[in-house]
């Protein structure tokens, strides 16, 4: 590039400006890609749901519960390769402060339908051994500080008068697909059940099962629905991605909303970029006169003016992209509890950096035009 | 002596341009606070305006919300003859609550929300008297009937005068539709308990909650000493106000930590456009200001003047983006309550101190983006700015 000199000594004339305008490119992209890292958050129970799973709960409504006896019928169907059941257990850990999601697991089935959690093998095994055992995320282990062995009181009032249940902390759980959730609390079934009163006792929240063929999906969740209509306990299966949607949905407009933000920080920042590249391109003007009147040729003119807005979009779009690596992780730390878990994907950073020289290529076209277009007696005749 | 502020109108009209971007910068910070604040806001309101100060909610002991909570009708019977509690002739005011969520779909994507049931006593618009029957009747004891609050009206489908809903396995007939002044009992389906927990298969000597009125508000304390040292009852009282208030802590907490989040990085971001135009302005008007300084103005009154024309600029900013987001004010929108896992409808509520607040901000904005460019054009010595030609 011969002419990297003059974009370089032009970028540096006003240099409290070029950083303005860097910093104005930093800015919105942190903003952009902190926008995209919250959305992506509130769906992500859709994206890492497994295809080849169905959940199977009540058709009655969330809370109600399943017989247990389900799981051997749900499990003889043809197409069905495991099924496992969860119940929702809902104590706290010392404080409401500090919520985080407890299961109460069936550890047989658990790992052959939910392969994505990953928990060494010996662990899991000190796991099944103990009733009173426990396994959790590792997010959730960091944030209490916990360790192998540790004992951990829950309390809980959702099952009979409030008590605080004791547990062993036997492992610790990794998700293997990126953003999948790290923060879950899991405990035995056996001991839940036994520890309950009559009427929960023998009774499962949901089931999860895991299909042979994903193509079988629709078949599957029809035959069971159907083994279960008219009885008193009716299911109402359907696909993990579909029952986490039900969720999302619910947020409503809140992904409308971040949208709405994310689209008014676009438009402001594209004016305060091309409002700077419009001042800087009509105080030179004389200049870009004197190198046309020297025989530079109208496009190279257009050239100068758009690599330099480039080259500050690159700028500022690296900089704002990477000050949001940095602070993603401390803001899910900061938010922790409230949002699930906060992931900046590669996805979201190339979008980005793609935005940000869109609006560089944008801020620079319309004064280069006009500068492209000016006849150079008019532009000299104003020094 | 100081600039005649008509100079700065001038100004700000011979550069309307990079003015407009400022503005415009400005607007769209203040826009995206005052929307963020007035949401949380909205959903705070909500569910505080559930609450009654002179109510109370007895749930078990330990209990973090009414889901999660039990108490038995025995329990119930106990509460009746507390003191504190007012009476009407048919009785005290006491309603013992069912509180469970039921799918019912959207009206807007058809797909199931999780609507909050209450099963109420028949009284129970007695005690909760913010709430009244616009359209239809109260339900009948012992039939299946419910009412709908306004808002799960028109939000879910099915659930208008004369149409039937199927909840667990039943058919109720919607006889009335209340409207609880804007509180979460507006997204609520209300009917009889004892019937409700039959129809969920649920242990029906067994509710989540029981709500009194009392006789004043200062008979809290009065009721809360014979609950706590009644040795039969293992319950928790709150005044019904504090519960929705705690309610809402999560869900405000989160749209203000983000809402605020946004609004302070974009702040960064407008305070850079606005310091670029004024630092533009400055040096585009180098000699002008030489020529002033010539004439006998002194540093303070040229710093004084582009401060004005930066406040100036950020008062527009900011009356612009409040004037953008008012129409917000009142609109309805959707959002899960994490504490009951149900859905509830709320509005944006846009107060008088959120404007002044957006206004404040742009303010603040427009000293920061304003004050350096300022000093810079006051600094320069009189001899070379002149000689700049």
């Amino acid at each position: 590039m011969k002419f990297s000199g003059l974009i370089f000594a032009n970028l540096f004339r006003k240099k409290v400006r070029l950083l303005l305008t860097i910093g104005s490119f930093a800015v919105a992209l942190f903003l952009f890609a902190f926008l995209a890292v919250v959305k992506s958050a509130f769906s992500r129970g859709t994206e890492v749901a497994g295809a080849d799973r169905l959940v199977i709960a009540s058709r009655v409504g969330l809370m109600q519960t399943l017989p247990i006896s389900y799981d051997d019928k749900i499990a003889a169907i043809p197409g069905v390769k495991a099924v496992t059941h969860n119940h929702w257990f809902g104590g706290v850990y010392q404080d409401e402060k500090n919520f985080f999601v407890q299961f109460v697991i069936d550890p047989e089935n658990m790992r052959k339908v939910m392969n994505e959690f990953v928990v060494p093998d010996d662990q899991w095994a000190n796991f099944e051994k103990d009733r009173q055992g426990a396994v959790v995320g590792v997010k959730t282990a960091k944030r209490f500080g916990w360790k192998i062995g540790d004992r951990i009181p829950i309390k809980n009032s959702l099952y009979g008068p409030t008590k605080t249940w004791e547990f062993n902390l036997d492992g610790i759980y990794h998700n293997d697909r990126p953003g999948g959730d790290e923060n879950q609390f899991w405990i035995q079934w056996k001991y839940f059940d036994e520890n309950v009163p009559a009427g929960v006792k023998s009774t499962a929240g949901w089931y999860v099962l895991k299909l042979d063929n994903p193509d079988d999906a629709a078949r599957v969740a029809k035959s069971i629905d159907n083994m279960f209509a008219n009885s008193t306990y009716e299911t109402k299966t359907e696909t993990e991605s579909a029952f986490a949607a039900g969720f999302v949905k619910q947020f409503g407009n809140i992904e409308f909303l971040i949208e709405s933000i994310g689209m008014v920080v676009f438009f402001t920042l594209l004016l305060v970029t091309g409002n700077t590249m419009a001042i800087s391109v009509r105080e030179r003007i004389s200049e870009l006169g004197v190198l046309k009147a020297i025989g530079y040729s109208d496009r190279s003119v257009l050239f100068f003016v758009l690599a330099e807005s480039l080259v500050i979009a690159l700028i500022g779009g690296v900089l704002g992209l990477g000050l949001a690596l940095v602070a993603v992780p401390v803001l899910g730390a900061a938010l922790n509890g409230l949002l699930p878990s906060l992931v900046l994907s590669p996805a979201i950073l190339s979008l980005g950096l793609l935005v940000a020289l869109l609006v560089g290529g944008i801020s620079g076209l319309l004064p280069g035009i006009g500068a492209m277009r000016m006849r150079v007696v008019n532009a000299l005749r104003r020094v | 002596m100081a600039i005649p502020v008509v100079y700065n109108f001038r100004s700000v009209k011979a550069r309307w341009t990079s003015a407009i971007v400022a503005v415009l910068g400005i607007a769209g910070t203040v826009g995206v606070f005052i929307a963020m604040l007035s949401l949380a806001q909205g959903f705070k309101a909500t569910l505080v305006a559930s609450g009654s100060y002179d109510n109370a909610l007895v749930m078990r002991a330990g209990a973090t919300s009414e889901m999660t909570g039990s108490v038995s009708l025995e329990s119930s019977k106990i509460l009746q003859d507390a003191p504190g509690i007012a009476r009407t002739a048919a009785g005290p005011m006491i309603t013992t609550e069912a509180v469970l969520i039921a799918p019912i779909p959207l009206v807007s994507t058809g797909s199931d929300a999780n609507v909050q049931v209450r099963g109420v006593s028949p009284n129970v618009l007695e005690i909760r008297s913010t709430a009244k029957i616009v359209q239809g009747r109260m339900f009948r004891p012992g039939l299946y009937e419910v009412v709908v609050g306004k808002n799960a009206n028109t939000s879910y489908k099915g659930l208008t005068l004369g149409n039937t809903l199927t909840m667990g396995g039943t058919n109720w007939n919607v006889v009335g539709v209340f409207d609880a002044g804007g509180s979460s009992f507006d997204s609520e389906v209300w009917c009889d308990a004892h019937l409700l927990n039959g129809a969920f298969k649920r242990p029906e000597d067994n509710f989540q909650s029981v709500t009194v009125h009392l006789s004043s508000p200062a008979a809290y304390e009065q009721f809360k000493d014979f609950v706590t040292a009644d040795p039969r009852l293992n319950v928790d009282v709150t005044r019904e106000i504090d519960y929705y208030a705690k309610q809402s802590t999560r869900m405000t907490q989160l749209i203000t930590i983000l809402g605020g989040l946004v609004a302070a990085v974009m702040a960064i971001g407008a305070i850079f456009g606005a310091l670029n135009t004024m630092y533009s302005a400055v040096a585009e008007r180098g000699r002008e200001i030489a020529t002033m300084r010539a004439l006998g103005f002194g540093a303070a009154a040229v710093v004084i003047s582009f401060l004005i024309e930066a406040l100036l600029i950020s008062f527009v900013g900011g009356a612009l983006g409040a004037a953008a987001v008012l129409p917000l004010n009142g609109f309805t929108t959707g959002a899960m309550n994490w504490q009951t896992f149900s859905h509830m409808e709320f509005a944006f509520q846009i107060t008088p101190v959120l404007l002044l607040s957006g206004l404040i901000f742009a303010l603040v904005m427009g000293v920061l983006g304003g004050l350096p460019p300022a000093v810079r054009a006051a600094q320069r010595p009189v001899a070379t700015a002149l000689r700049e030609l």
